[in-house]
């Protein structure tokens, strides 16, 4: 079985940097280097590295939402930087993000159902008591009520509005989910109920995430493949078990050897 | 006598609701070459237990209740006394090294600064202690010129140990100082201020919600819940044997390296058994 929803082959993308006194000259910045990933339908692929290493560009790249200098993002077969907008807009509602800051992602001055129905809206998918059935629907599936509809994102904690940021992903009923650090701004007994939340709903609704994060401990509960990232060059990559039990890599290693509480932690709980 | 510091039935409310207790009859000791490590989530009123030994509180809330350090109430005293105690006996280390160095300032003259205020050194004496300084935290001693944005998130929180160590203090109180860190980074300080504070002989109270770095760094362990200490004993007793049902909970909720356990969403019926 290797059916492959969305391949990546051969990225580049460089920033300009200002750089020497007063940032008078530039110099470029090689975000991604010649990065080549797949993702397997119904897996969870994840990307880890440390901050700077090039894993919030390569979630972004893939979705288009930063221009590519090299390279081709291929969803189920076809090329992503050959569409035009309005093909684009189309396949983009089988293309999700769920963001890292649940403070910062949601538009405060927006109702949580206008919040989550926003996709459909623009996607046309139904009529309004259509679209609103589906808000609601979603919206208990994660968690929440139908009352919560007429709320403001202020009103919920950390936990509650990344369920309203996975709502919002989720209600277009995409084929593959970029999860940017979802949990890592949330408590560790709230982070358990996300990564639950979205394994349960990965088999529900036969989703393929990309997993970007940056802590290998979350990464081995919920990820089937991993790609370690460094410098904007995937160092390795492979199935999560392989990559645990026998990094070949050096950074590799040093990554998971920097594990807090490894070893320790092995005789508690 | 070795205890360093004793809280006992520490309780803070805001000023304006005082039947609101955000920390609820704290207490407990800390032991001179010890690591004490407050655990919770947020809000469980780890920070707000942390800055009231400091006499940092907000204006809106009020502590009572009993802080000894070395003997000596802290609560009594004015905020000028306390000034003579903070930094120069007490040093902190706070979570965000970004925002916590002043960005127009050379690194070498805020470590110096405490230096100045406490101890009255200057010129030369004073350029020796801050070179020595940068070199017990790992910075070449020529870093002392540069300005904390031409410095890596891992150099300025060696910065502010270095500065937070400046005076011997026989008691560091670190607020979650590698949570803004990459694992790697993270490693390497969570290994240094150990060194420190065998080295200089100080008592740690270091507050985290990471279990990881608790397993890492702990002696002892508190595990604080809405403003209570429900468990506290050496970290082998806590993470090996938890007794209090929350603990027992939060420890299911953490993710392991190796992927062995099952996680559980966190199982609050305790509460209502307990209510």
């Amino acid at each position: 079985m290797s059916e492959w929803i969305l391949q990546a082959n051969h990225l580049v993308k460089t920033y300009q940097q200002r750089s020497g006194k007063f940032g008078f000259s530039t110099t470029r910045v090689r975000a991604l280097d010649d990065v080549s990933v797949r993702l397997q339908s119904g897996t969870t692929l994840a990307v880890v590295g440390e901050s700077g290493s090039g894993k919030s560009t390569l979630a972004r790249c893939l979705l288009q939402l930063h221009p590519l200098d090299e390279g081709e993002v291929l969803f189920a077969g076809q090329d992503l930087a050959k569409l035009d907008a309005a093909s684009l807009r189309s396949v983009r509602k089988n293309l999700q993000m769920v963001f890292q800051d649940p403070f910062a992602s949601l538009n405060p001055r927006m109702r949580v159902g206008e919040l989550v129905g926003e996709g459909l809206l623009i996607h046309d998918m139904g009529s309004r008591t259509e679209q609103q059935r589906k808000v609601i629907a979603m919206l208990k599936r994660v968690g929440l009520g139908e009352a919560d509809m007429q709320k403001y994102p202020h009103e919920f904690s950390g936990g509650q509005r990344q369920r309203i940021g996975i709502a919002r992903a989720l209600v277009l009923h995409p084929q593959v989910v970029v999860c940017d650090e979802p949990v890592s701004a949330l408590d560790v007994s709230i982070q358990a109920q996300i990564l639950l939340l979205l394994k349960e709903l990965q088999q529900e609704m036969a989703l393929s995430y990309i997993f970007i994060s940056h802590d290998l401990r979350v990464v081995r509960h919920i990820a089937d493949d991993i790609v370690v990232m460094h410098h904007g060059k995937v160092v390795e990559q492979g199935k999560v078990a392989e990559i645990y039990d026998q990094p070949q890599h050096d950074y590799t290693k040093q990554l998971l050897a920097a594990i807090p509480g490894k070893g320790a932690a092995n005789g508690c709980a | 006598m070795t205890d360093i510091l004793n809280i006992n039935h520490l309780v803070i409310t805001p000023k304006k609701q005082p039947e609101r207790c955000l920390v609820k009859a704290v207490s407990f000791a800390l032991r001179a070459g010890q690591t004490t490590c407050i655990v919770g989530e947020s809000g469980s009123g780890k920070s707000l237990t942390a800055l009231s030994i400091m006499g940092l509180l907000s204006e809106q809330l009020q502590a009572s209740g009993s802080i000894q350090f070395h003997g000596q109430e802290l609560m009594s005293l004015d905020n000028q006394a306390l000034q003579h105690i903070r930094g120069a006996k007490i040093g902190m280390i706070f979570q965000e090294p970004m925002t916590a160095l002043n960005p127009v300032l050379t690194v070498g003259y805020q470590i110096g600064e405490s230096l100045t205020a406490h101890l009255g050194l200057k010129g030369d004496a004073l350029r020796a202690k801050v070179a020595h300084l940068l070199e017990m935290v790992g910075i070449p001693a020529g870093r002392a010129n540069s300005y904390p944005d031409e410095l890596s998130g891992g150099q300025r929180q060696r910065v502010m140990i270095a500065m937070s160590i400046a005076c011997e203090p026989s008691l560091l109180i670190a607020d979650e100082p590698t949570t803004a860190l990459d694992v790697t980074v993270q490693a390497q300080i969570l290994k240094l201020l150990d060194e420190l504070k065998v080295r200089m002989n100080m008592a740690m109270l270091f507050i985290t919600h990471d279990f990881g770095v608790v397993a890492d760094i702990a002696d002892h362990v508190l595990v604080m819940f809405r403003g209570e200490v429900v468990e506290t004993g050496t970290k082998e007793e806590v993470l090996g044997n938890p007794k209090h049902p929350y603990t027992q909970a939060l420890l299911a909720c953490v993710p392991d390296a190796e992927g062995r356990k099952t996680l559980k969403p966190i199982d609050y019926s305790w509460l209502e058994a307990s209510a």
